[in-house]
């Protein structure tokens, strides 16, 4: 889960991380106050979560309270690369920066481990400081059991060439990030830019997180998810505890075990070029036992998707048989039919694996109209991308 | 030979006492591995029935493999228990341990492969969120379908569990040394590398295929180490050509962030090594039918 800004500024200010006063509002008027709040003048921030919004009109200083409103105006409700705005912060204005630096810890998945970032050269994308001035970027490895200790937080201030006038500053910052880092279950913890300012402070002036979803179950994350920006389909989706990501073909997907779902797209999206291109509208794992009430609540979540004009439902019986997959198929209908659905798409069903004979008999059997049984992934996907093309 | 698992492998089961570890463990039983014990400080002493075959339950690892002589752990412990449950396994210096368990937060795994290394390495970690492994006709460990397919010539390495089943079988009349799942969680402990050199090194593989999945950069890591080290061909598969970028696609380690983890990236990288690459998993199988074939 990304974390818009002021939710970052919010955990960094948490864990001491220094940051600037800011509060986040979702109306126009609001700015008002919290610019009075903050002195008369403030910084107005889009809250979206994509970068680039600087460039984009998103960040505008306000030298008095109704100009703050009056920016705000201009920003909610804003579109910045597809993002709508819902929300700004109003940020208290930075004194003045003399400097601009980097420091992120994140995952190292090649390395297994966790690994810290640092530049005396922040402000900009550090990918693009990698790429041009690679010998600006250092990357020292954390060991995950010893984490981030004051000798740990040095040691990256001397291979970022930090100045010597802020490495205490710096280390500080090091230490209460890595703390965050730790204790928020974070995958990203970013400060960019990391601000040296007229006074000599060290200031976090923007920043990104994200954090590990399979951590949720020993924290409080109710607040920090998103409900605004989720596709409807997804939202629904998630309630049922189904794994769906919306896509934006034709062709609903329903299948068990997330690589064979992937997979399923893709030869979807194969077949599809022969059929005037139609591709994958969802993907959507059901898991490993699924049952007729998991079916059906995924083929409810698909069969309420107006963008799709076929179903392909691919199923490699592991432990789970084909024939409660096939009576699941077939009650699920039934069950989305009796509650008054529409049930009107065609759809494909390749049942393989443990009992896939039963499983198969059993579909032939219930002769749902709506059913076609293709008993190979390539040829079902072949028929599901032709009848997405028909309807289309 | 076989790689990691033979009929040799005397097998504890760590959470045999849940729901799930006791479907898993009468399945296990059922295809001749050999199960010597069960994981549950609160129910040491006793024993459970699994059709007739009465499998005792101890209190630590430690005091398993001490009774047992067991080298093999099956992990089916909930989520928010694994990280614990592996650090006991690798205290215990069981040789594998086979971490079943989905959802498990990041940052535990990391911790339990840091500690791993500090350790000395001396167990070899599966998983998290994986299949587990299975040697045809010997052993099997974890959730793969003991009666896919029967033992054979190929070493099979994979992300994906259903994926994995998949390509068992349709190259079930050919048949697999071994089959080993190693999940697609973002951090795992035997990765594609560990598999294909253990593979190349086994005398009873002749041919390994490789499945692969967006996210990480793993796969471009073991083209590299095909075309420096291996000698067996190789067939790959790569899926999540259509995955949107930022979007987590069912495994937690399966995200295309930004230009880096891209199936063709790795698709691309596999081929410069000389693996011949399927499309789809069924031509991916008739690819390797054709090389053992030929």
């Amino acid at each position: 889960m990304d974390l818009f800004e002021y939710q970052a500024r919010d955990l960094f200010a948490k864990h001491d991380v220094p940051v600037l006063a800011g509060e986040v509002i979702d109306t126009p008027e609001a700015a008002r106050a919290a610019t009075e709040r903050l002195g008369g003048k403030s910084v107005v921030k889009a809250q979206v979560k994509v970068g680039g919004r600087g460039k984009a009109g998103g960040v505008k200083l306000a030298a008095t309270a109704d100009e703050a409103v009056a920016r705000a105006t201009d920003i909610l409700g804003m579109d910045i690369k597809g993002h709508t705005v819902h929300k700004v912060m109003i940020a208290e204005t930075a004194p003045e920066i003399l400097e601009e630096y980097y420091v992120s810890f994140l995952l190292d998945r090649a390395n297994r481990t966790f690994l810290s970032i640092a530049s005396v050269e922040g402000g900009m994308e550090i990918e693009e400081v990698a790429a041009t001035r690679p010998e600006a970027v250092a990357k020292i490895a954390i060991d995950a059991i010893d984490g981030v200790d004051e000798a740990k937080a040095r040691e990256i201030v001397e291979a970022a060439k930090f100045p010597a006038e802020v490495a205490d500053k710096v280390v500080n910052v090091l230490i209460t990030l890595w703390d965050t880092f730790i204790k928020s279950d974070a995958l990203l913890v970013e400060v960019n830019p990391l601000a040296k300012v007229a006074s000599g402070d060290v200031i976090a002036l923007d920043g990104k997180v994200s954090l590990d979803d399979n951590a949720e179950f020993r924290h409080d994350w109710d607040e920090l998810h998103d409900k605004a920006a989720a596709n409807p389909l997804e939202a629904a989706a998630k309630e049922k505890n189904l794994n769906y990501v919306k896509l934006d073909g034709e062709v609903g997907i329903i299948g068990n075990g997330a690589g064979l779902v992937m997979s399923t797209l893709d030869v979807v999206a194969y077949a599809g070029e022969n059929h005037g291109n139609v591709k994958p509208a969802n993907f959507l794992d059901i898991g490993g036992g699924a049952s007729a009430q998991v079916m059906a609540n995924g083929l409810e979540i698909i069969l309420g998707d107006p963008d799709v004009k076929s179903v392909f439902v691919n199923v490699f019986g592991g432990i789970t048989a084909c024939d409660e997959v096939a009576n699941g198929i077939v009650q699920a209908l039934k069950l989305l039919e009796d509650r008054g659905e529409n049930v009107s798409k065609p759809l494909v069903v390749r049942l393989d694996g443990n009992n896939a004979e039963l499983g198969r008999q059993i579909l032939t059997d219930a002769n749902h109209p709506l059913v076609q049984r293709v008993d190979t992934m390539d040829g079902a996907a072949d028929k599901a991308a032709e009848l997405a093309h028909a309807a289309k | 030979m076989a790689i990691w698992l033979n009929k040799d492998s005397k097998v504890i089961v760590q959470g045999m006492t849940g729901a799930t570890g006791m479907k898993h463990t009468k399945l296990m039983l059922g295809d001749g591995t050999e199960v010597v014990g069960g994981v549950n400080p609160r129910k040491a002493g006793q024993t459970v029935d699994f059709d007739g075959t009465e499998v005792p339950v101890f209190g630590t690892v430690k005091e398993a493999i001490e009774k047992t002589g067991a080298n093999v752990s099956v992990i089916f412990v909930p989520e928010k228990f694994t990280k614990d449950a592996v650090i006991e396994a690798i205290d215990a210096e069981i040789a594998l341990a086979v971490v079943i368990t989905e959802g498990i937060a990041v940052h535990d795994s990391a911790n339990f492969w840091a500690y791993a290394g500090k350790k000395g390495n001396k167990t070899r970690i599966i998983g998290p969120n994986c299949p587990g492994i299975i040697t045809p006709g010997q052993s099997n460990v974890g959730i793969i379908p003991g009666d896919i397919t029967k033992p054979g010539r190929i070493g099979l390495v994979s992300k994906s569990g259903t994926l994995t089943y998949q390509m068992m079988y349709e190259l079930r009349d050919i048949g697999f040394s071994t089959a080993v799942g190693i999940g697609g969680d973002p951090i795992i402990g035997t990765t594609h590398i560990d598999a294909l050199a253990a593979f190349e090194a086994d005398a009873d593989t002749d041919l390994i295929v490789m499945i692969g999945e967006i996210g990480g950069d793993a796969e471009e890591r073991a083209a590299d180490f095909i075309a420096k080290n291996v000698t067996k061909p190789v067939v790959g598969y790569v899926a999540g050509f259509t995955a949107p970028e930022g979007k987590t696609m069912g495994h937690a380690g399966a995200i295309v962030s930004g230009s880096s983890g891209t199936a063709q990236a790795k698709k691309e990288a596999l081929e410069a090594a000389g693996v011949k690459v399927g499309k789809t998993p069924t031509e991916t199988a008739k690819l390797a039918r054709e090389i053992l074939g030929g």
